[in-house]
Parts: C-alpha cells; sequence; structure tokens
C-alpha cells in the first residue's frame, strides 16, 4: 500500500497554445466559459506574447491560455498543465517547461514541418527527443488538412479556413472533457450573427473536432499524484498500461524465460500490446492477432512451447477468449490474462472507466472453470500486480486474470522505479525427471503439475480439452471428473499461501470498515484518511487479491460493526463476498457512470451508513 | 539438422493409446502416411508437435507418441501459430477438418496462411460433420442432403485451395486418404516448404458421408481421374498416360497426344514455383467431367516466413539496444533523483505498510 491522492477527474490544467493568430485566447475563453457553467470552479491564465508583433511561427510569437478546473474550489491555474494543445512547433517550445512530467500534448502534425521546425529554432527533425519529452503522451492530430477537409465546401479563401482552426482544436477538447458545446454554438451563432457563413462554417468545424475525438476514442487523461515522494530514489512517470508491460518484462526476466504477448488491439488495452512491442530489444515477441481468440489461442500456444505468455484485452476481448481461457483451465498452463476493464456490457464506454468485469473474470467461462484473480489499485502498482500474476501462473501452473481499468490504464503517476533485486524470486515448475514425469501428476501441497514442453527430451506427451487421468489419457470416469474438478478449484485456492495478508489501513477494529478492490484505491485512501483526521473511527481494507480471498479475510472483517463494499458496477464484488463470507451484512456504495469515485460522495455515504 | 541418421521408424511415432476412430475410416492411412513421414524428417522426436482442434479427425494427436495438444473447435491453427512463433526449432503439424478450419476456424485458417507460418497443415476434407453425426459443412455441394438440410444444401461450398490462393498461400497440395504412398510424399514436401503448408486430403467417413469421394478417389478410376503433378514435369494422365494439359484461350484444357496435332511438347510442364497464381488457381478448379482432379503440389512458392522474420527482428533490434534489461529500462528516458535529508530508504513493494497507520 502506498500514500497517494487523485486528482478528481476535472481538477485537470488545459494549455492551449499556438501562434498569435491561430486564436488561441478566443478558445481558451470559449473552453472556460462552458466549463464554468457546466458546474466546475475554474481559474484561468492569458499568457499573451511578449512581442506584439512578433514573427509568425516563432517561440516569441507563441500565445497561450491556461485554465484549470475542477469540482472543488480551485484556486490556481494550476503550476504545470496536465494537457498542452499546440497548433506549431513554437507552441510546444514555449510550453515544454510548464508541462507536467508525462503530461499530454495534443498537436497540430500538419504544422510540423521543416520550415516550421526551423522558425521555432529547433536543431533536429525530432522536436520531443529534442525537448525530453519523451514519456509525455502526444496525440498528434492532423488539425490544418482536417479543418480543411471539412470546410472544402463552403469556398471559402484560405485564411479564412486557416482562422478556423481554432474551432477543431476546440471540439476536441470539448469531446475529450465531456464539455457541452451550447454555450459555444449559441455564442459563435450571437457574435457572427450578421455572418452566416462564419456561424456555419464555424460550427461545422467545432462539431467536426468533437466527431474526430470520439472516432480516434482520444481520452480523457487521469492523474494521481502523491502527497510527498518521501523515499529516496530514482523516479519516473508511469501510466498503468506501460507499468502492466514492464511488470511482466521483469517476470520473464526473472524467471529466465522469454516473454510472449499474444493480442488484439481494444481500447483502453491496447498500449500493453504497444509498449511489449516495442521491446523486441529485450527479446520480447509480440503477436498482432485476426481476433481476440487468436490472441488468446497463440498466448496458449507460446505457453504450451513453454514461454511465459500474456494476453491483454478488455471487457468484450475477455469474453471472446473465455473458451480458451477454459482450455487453459483444463490443460493447466500458465497463462497471464490482463483485462483493462471498461464501461460494459457490449460496446459500452471504450474510453470510460468501469469495474465490471468482476464476475465475468471470476465465473464468465463454461463448466468449473476456476483461475485466479487479481487486481491492481493504482497505475505504477500495475507493475508488482503484474510481475506476481506471472509469478503465480509459472509457480501453480494456472491461469490469471489480473483486472486493472481504464483509470489505471491511462492515469499516470511518479514511481519510484524498484530494482530488480527487490522483487521475489520466480520458480517457474518445469519438469526434471523424465522418467517420474506424468502431465497430471501434481505436487501433493500446492496441487500443480510440472510443465514440460516440446524440445525437451523424454517428456513427450498429450494435453487437451478433454478430462484426463494422471497419465495424461482422456478419462470419462465419473470419479476421476469429480476429483479433477475439484482439484482444479483447490488448486487455486492454495494460491492464497503465497499471497499477503490483508492489510487494515486505521485502526485493525472499528465502527467502519470501507471495503474496494483494484483502481478506486486512491480515491477510497483519500476519503478515509479525511474521515480520520475528523475522528471518525473508519478504517479501509483494500482487495489486490480477489480469488483466493486473503486467508485474514473473515478475520478482518469481524472486528468492525459495519462493512460497506464500494464498487463501480451494481455491486459484483459484495455478491461475492457475501458468497464466500456470508454471516457478515454488506452495505454497498455503486456508480456507473463511467467516471471514478468522488471523495466527497464517498464520505457522504460513509457519514450516513455511520448514523444509522 | 543432425547428420546423425536417427533411424526413426513409423513404430517411434504411435502413441500407447488405442485408436479410436470408426473401422474403414480414411483417418487410419492419413496417420499412417504422416507416421512414416515423421520418421523420414530426421528430426529428433521430441521436436515434434501435433496440434489439433475439434472433429474425429482431431484425436490424432492422442494416437501419436509426440507432444500433442488437442484444442477447441477451429483453433488448432492459431494455437500453432502461437507454438511455432514461440520456438521455430520444432515442427509444428495441424491436423484439421472441414468444420474445423473452414467454418468455425475460417478467420484463423486465413490469416494463418496470409502470415506464413512455418506450418504443416493437414486438412481432413470429408465434406461433412461427422462426429456430431452428420450435419452438412463449408465443403458440402450445393443441394446435398444431410442431417440439417434434409431437402438439400442452399449454399455453395468452398473449394480449399481457392482460399489457400485467396489468402496469399504458398504451398497448396492435394491427396486421396487411401493412396498411402502418395500421401508420405505430399507431407514430406509439405514439411521441407518454408512457410504455411496447407494438404487437403480427400478423406472417407465411412458412417455419415461413405464414397463422397469414390468417384475420383476408386483406384480403378486413378489413371483418368487424377492427375498427379510433379514440379518440372508435364502434366499428363489417362490409362496410357496419353493425355495432357495445354492452355486454350487462356485456359486449361485436356489433350490427346497425336490428335488434332498436339505432340509430347505442346503439354504444359508443371511448374509449382510460379508466384503468379493464375494457372494454379486454373488447377485447383479443374472438376469432373471435364478435368481429371489435380493432386501432388500445385504451389510452392518462396515467401517470407513470420515465424523466422520474428527471430530475424528480434536479433536485429537487440544487436543495437540501448537498455539491456529491465533494470536499464526502468531508469531510461525521463527519470528524477529524490535524495532529500528528510528522505527515507526505500521500502520494497510488497513490505510497504499502509500510509495512514497511526
Amino acid at each position: 500500500m502506498k500514500d497517494t491522492k487523485v486528482i478528481e477527474l476535472e481538477e485537470v490544467a488545459i494549455r492551449f497554445s499556438g501562434d498569435s493568430g491561430d486564436g488561441m485566447q478566443l478558445t481558451g475563453t470559449l473552453f472556460s466559459d462552458a466549463t464554468a457553467l457546466f458546474g466546475n470552479d475554474i481559474s484561468t491564465f492569458p499568457d499573451y506574447p511578449s512581442e506584439i508583433r512578433a514573427p509568425q511561427g516563432t517561440v516569441g510569437g507563441v500565445s497561450g491560455f491556461q485554465v484549470q478546473f475542477g469540482h472543488k474550489e480551485v484556486n490556481t491555474p494550476g503550476d504545470e498543465a496536465h494537457v498542452l494543445i499546440a497548433m506549431n512547433p513554437a507552441a510546444v517550445k514555449a510550453n515544454a517547461r510548464f508541462m507536467k512530467p508525462g503530461g499530454t500534448i495534443i498537436y497540430d502534425v500538419d504544422s510540423f514541418t521543416q520550415k516550421n521546425l526551423d522558425k521555432a529554432n529547433f536543431a533536429t527533425d525530432d522536436p520531443f527527443g529534442e525537448l525530453k519529452l519523451d514519456d509525455y503522451i502526444k496525440i498528434a492530430v492532423p488539425i490544418t488538412s482536417l479543418t480543411r477537409e471539412s470546410l472544402k465546401d463552403f469556398g471559402m479563401d484560405n485564411k479564412s479556413v486557416l482562422r478556423s482552426k481554432n474551432m477543431f482544436a476546440l471540439g476536441l477538447i470539448c469531446w475529450m472533457f465531456g464539455r457541452p458545446m451550447d454555450y459555444i454554438e449559441s455564442f459563435i451563432k450571437t457574435k457572427f450573427a450578421k455572418k452566416p457563413t462564419v456561424v456555419e462554417s464555424n460550427l461545422k468545424v467545432l462539431h467536426d473536432g468533437f466527431n474526430y475525438g470520439m472516432n480516434m476514442q482520444h481520452m480523457t487523461p487521469q492523474y494521481l499524484v502523491h502527497a510527498a515522494e518521501i523515499e529516496r530514489g530514482t523516479y519516473r512517470n508511469i501510466n498503468g498500461n506501460i507499468a502492466t508491460a514492464w511488470g511482466m518484462l521483469a517476470a520473464a526476466e526473472k524467471s529466465g524465460l522469454d516473454l510472449f504477448l499474444g493480442s488484439y488491439p481494444i481500447t483502453p488495452a491496447t498500449d500493453v500490446l504497444v509498449a511489449l512491442a516495442a521491446r523486441r530489444d529485450l527479446g520480447v515477441k509480440t503477436f498482432q492477432a485476426e481476433d481476440e481468440i487468436a490472441g488468446m489461442c497463440t498466448t496458449l500456444g507460446a505457453a504450451f512451447a513453454g514461454k511465459l505468455a500474456v494476453t491483454s484485452t478488455s471487457g468484450p476481448g475477455l469474453a471472446l477468449k473465455s473458451e480458451a481461457i477454459g482450455l487453459a483451465v483444463m490443460a493447466e498452463l500458465p497463462v497471464v490474462i490482463v483485462n483493462v476493464q471498461r464501461g460494459g456490457p457490449s460496446t459500452g464506454l471504450p474510453t470510460k472507466t468501469e469495474q465490471s468485469d468482476l464476475l465475468q473474470a471470476l465465473y464468465g467461462r463454461n463448466g468449473e472453470s476456476p483461475v485466479v484473480v487479481l487486481a491492481a489499485s493504482t497505475p505504477s502498482d500495475c507493475f508488482y500486480y503484474a510481475y506476481l500474476s506471472c509469478k503465480i501462473a509459472l509457480e501453480r501452473m494456472v491461469p490469471v486474470i489480473l483486472l486493472t481499468d481504464g483509470f489505471l490504464g491511462n492515469g499516470s503517476e511518479p514511481w519510484r522505479v524498484p530494482s530488480m533485486s527487490e522483487l521475489p524470486e520466480i520458480t517457474p515448475r518445469i519438469a526434471k525427471n523424465s522418467s517420474e514425469f506424468k502431465p497430471y501428476k501434481r505436487d501433493e501441497d500446492i496441487l500443480a503439475r510440472e510443465w514440460a514442453f516440446p524440445g525437451m527430451e523424454g517428456f513427450q506427451h498429450r494435453i487437451g480439452g478433454l478430462e484426463k487421468n494422471v497419465e495424461g489419457a482422456v478419462s470419462h470416469d465419473p470419479e476421476n471428473h469429480h476429483k479433477n474438478t475439484e482439484i482444479r478449484e483447490a488448486k487455486v485456492q492454495k494460491v492464497a499461501d503465497m499471497i499477503p495478508e490483508l492489510e487494515v489501513c486505521g485502526d485493525e477494529e472499528g465502527e467502519l470498515l470501507v471495503v474496494a478492490w483494484g483502481g478506486t484505491y486512491g480515491h477510497m485512501i483519500s476519503a478515509v484518511r479525511e474521515m480520520r483526521q475528523d475522528g471518525k473511527k473508519v478504517s479501509l481494507a483494500h482487495f489486490n487479491f480477489i480469488k483466493p480471498l486473503p486467508a485474514n479475510t473473515e478475520e478482518v472483517f469481524s472486528k468492525f460493526k459495519k462493512i460497506i463494499v464500494c464498487e463501480l458496477n451494481l455491486g459484483q464484488f459484495a455478491s461475492y463476498l457475501r458468497d464466500k463470507l456470508p454471516e457478515y451484512e454488506y452495505h454497498q456504495v455503486n456508480k456507473l457512470k463511467g467516471l471514478p469515485f468522488t471523495v466527497t460522495e464517498l464520505k457522504e455515504n460513509f457519514e450516513k451508513l455511520l448514523e444509522e | 539438422m543432425s547428420n546423425i541418421d536417427l533411424q526413426y521408424t513409423l513404430k517411434d511415432f504411435k502413441s500407447e493409446n488405442e485408436v479410436r476412430w470408426c473401422p474403414g475410416c480414411g483417418d487410419y492411412a492419413i496417420m499412417n502416411a504422416v507416421q512414416r513421414t515423421m520418421a523420414d524428417m530426421n528430426v529428433p522426436h521430441e521436436k515434434f508437435a501435433v496440434i489439433s482442434g475439434i472433429g474425429c479427425s482431431s484425436r490424432f494427436p492422442y494416437y501419436m507418441s509426440t507432444y500433442g495438444f488437442h484444442s477447441i473447435h477451429g483453433r488448432a491453427a492459431a494455437i500453432a501459430s502461437g507454438v511455432k512463433s514461440a520456438n521455430p526449432d520444432l515442427s509444428v503439424w495441424v491436423i484439421t477438418g472441414d468444420g474445423d478450419s473452414l467454418a468455425i476456424g475460417g478467420n484463423h485458417f486465413i490469416h494463418t496462411i496470409r502470415r506464413n507460418i512455418d506450418l504443416n497443415v493437414i486438412l481432413f476434407n470429408n465434406k461433412i460433420y461427422g462426429l456430431t453425426k452428420g450435419q452438412y459443412s463449408p465443403t458440402t455441394d450445393r443441394g446435398f442432403v444431410t442431417k440439417t438440410s434434409p431437402n438439400g444444401t442452399i449454399e455453395d461450398s468452398f473449394v480449399p485451395g481457392q482460399l489457400v490462393l485467396g489468402a496469399r498461400g504458398t504451398f497448396f497440395a492435394r491427396a486421396v486418404d487411401s493412396n498411402v504412398k502418395h500421401n508420405q510424399l505430399v507431407f514430406a514436401e509439405a514439411a521441407k516448404h518454408q512457410g504455411t503448408s496447407i494438404v487437403e486430403v480427400l478423406q472417407n467417413c465411412v458412417i455419415f458421408n461413405d464414397g463422397i469421394h469414390a468417384q475420383i478417389a476408386d483406384p480403378k478410376h486413378r489413371a483418368e481421374r487424377q492427375l498427379f503433378l510433379e514440379h518440372g514435369k508435364p502434366m499428363r494422365f489417362g490409362h496410357d498416360n496419353e493425355k495432357g494439359l495445354i492452355v486454350e484461350k487462356g485456359r486449361l484444357k485436356v489433350a490427346v497426344i497425336g490428335e488434332n496435332g498436339v505432340t509430347e511438347d505442346d503439354i504444359l510442364v508443371h511448374d509449382a514455383k510460379e508466384v503468379d497464381p493464375y494457372l494454379h488457381m486454373q488447377l485447383i478448379n479443374m472438376s469432373m467431367p471435364d478435368f481429371p482432379i489435380a493432386m501432388g503440389v500445385i504451389r510452392a512458392v518462396d515467401a517470407p516466413v513470420y515465424d523466422q522474420e520474428l527471430e530475424k527482428q528480434v536479433a536485429e533490434v537487440s544487436a543495437t539496444r540501448r537498455v539491456n534489461n529491465v533494470d536499464e529500462l526502468l531508469k531510461s528516458g525521463n527519470t528524477w533523483e529524490v535524495d532529500e535529508p528528510g528522505s527515507s530508504d526505500p521500502v520494497p513493494f510488497f513490505k510497504k505498510k499502509c500510509p495512514i497507520l497511526e
């Protein structure tokens, strides 16, 4: 567990920046006004060029406008911007130092010509590298050409067309932050009442920008900040998807195995695939499959061939993978499935966060099909839970599903990077003695079978989806099937002996135990901390291990008068707990808005329950 | 491959499991040919992996003594793609049927071929679902009566070879189950080919579709109805080898040597290595009664092989890498140091305690 505090979703600083002629002040003002009318507190900071007539395209000619907005009182426009909208290379150069580490840069890629790079005095053709912005999220949008395309039927001159670029950027940002555009529309209509073409063209570009954001599924960046970076060490900014990818890479190195990822692109999980595709240098093989099913099947094939085999997906993809995960359960092969959850059902809210795949992860397969289920709780701890998922899979010969979510996957936070020596050892169960090897012979204690793969002499055997006996022969024996079904479940439960106990944040007994799991951690601990500062007897039990539950779960629950389970679904973890530990009453806080909890709403719910 | 002769025989590839196909099933002969082929390949036994999907033929791995994986319906090609990409050193064989690979597994089938992963795929085509007892499959002919088409099917069938060419396949061959010698020859060619080798075996389901290929497969008609292709040899057939293929107006035609001025030299020579699929497609499409059925290796062209390219890319990128391990990766890019007078020693993640324990 670590100390962290979330920035509420709307507490974000955005900086619009471009050439003086790009209309950035108007864009920033319109966005700010729309945001204020939406009900957020705002603080703005216009930043005009120092030279009134600085040459176009130069750093001196850059005009900026920063706005910070949030649910609560916002007193400053933000020291550093989370998001920069840059209309040209000079704007990137002028604002790089005002950016939060790991922030998001949306830029007009059309303007990144050699001429403009020269004007902004870049020495190389890699402006982002030159400004040390490698780890920033960069979204290239062809704003100029899309604006031109948008207005091609208006018969406008080039200069007028270019003047509308800012509306495209504004529409895009409105989509990313869920701002309604009616205020902006009425402003345009009023201001240009006597020029109907200008009204029409501006509205067209505004909407095209908004729709572009929707089509590209550009996601709202989310951030966590730490109370303090008190530990000495090397820090970096990291988001959950990269942390997940690197955690698996670390597990491969530690276990001495090659890493194989079979996957299919899906929002918001794609960046796990992207991050590992970039690591051929460390021997990673990524396989972009033809569909989600093949993503799982190639992963299973790689596990059969003796590799650390992992796959990444999101809810709908997990549904498609379920049959092959069942095969992994039956074949007892080590695979890790990362599900970066999003709003469902069906296509649902692809770019929004939710925790509604919990029961799918636990039960969404035919037959009795137990797997280990873990959940990461902050962007950076995705690294450790991905690592641990691999360790469990390899040491216990069992499929592991790691649940993260859109909030973690795309959210970023500063992270003290560990050294490999801090990480626990991983010992894959590779078979050693061919004369004693049987495909389904198990360790008596942990119930895991041994792993032998093609290329190992003397271990040749067959596995598959049909029920087998110890020798690996197909068996329809009723007793054998009953016994094996129980063993597969017991094997998963045995994993409890290698996971840490459930930790209570706060006193180990009291009035109210707040229970939560996965990506809500930042909000939960903030809410519980604030209530404790107010003298309330509230503690937090935050779960990272769903199946099996930590061995001391019941003991923790037994020390509190009331238990409240908070999750971004209709109560899936609460139902699971009712099934596993039925002797307790579970109150619930649930939210399905595609947004994380807010600290305020959590505290309100807890206080209400304490007063009852 | 080693220079030592491993001297395997067919027996080395049989498993202890009782073979449970129906008596008279075409699968027996195909397995026999596969086992003989493997024995002759001089590849260490432990390097073979046989992957199957679901269907009668997919029981195959259990009857082999090699590594085997009997998977789920339609997915054998995808699983085998993972096996071979993960370890290109293996000899990976896919056993599948017309339902398994062309219906439920159609997507994996075409994409495996498109990637040209070095797999040997044996497609048992009996034009019926046998394991589920006689429903029509994607290769069942239009109008054919089955349990699920009591009034005849109203859909056209796939021609497997057309799919292979459509997916930019580099190897396609055809054979008849009972002709073990020829199967062996074709399987050996498939194994030798680098890339996805598809061998369509016309297989007889003795229970649910008995005799479906009899018109072609019956040995007494073999000379007239099957044309055995060999790369670099003229495409001739007939009882007295008197017939052959010529091109007329851009299309294949059967000609008799000595008639209409056709001489031996006019008969087309088979070029399996021609990249242009035009003629291969015509060979695949040949059907009775105007043509014999093309047998043997119709197409075997060289192209980049996915699993080899993947290895090559890993090797090339690794050779010029800037980070050598995970420790270096974690510290690459934008990082900063924290070492204030008040800083504490770092605590490994799994030993961290809750920050609000007072």
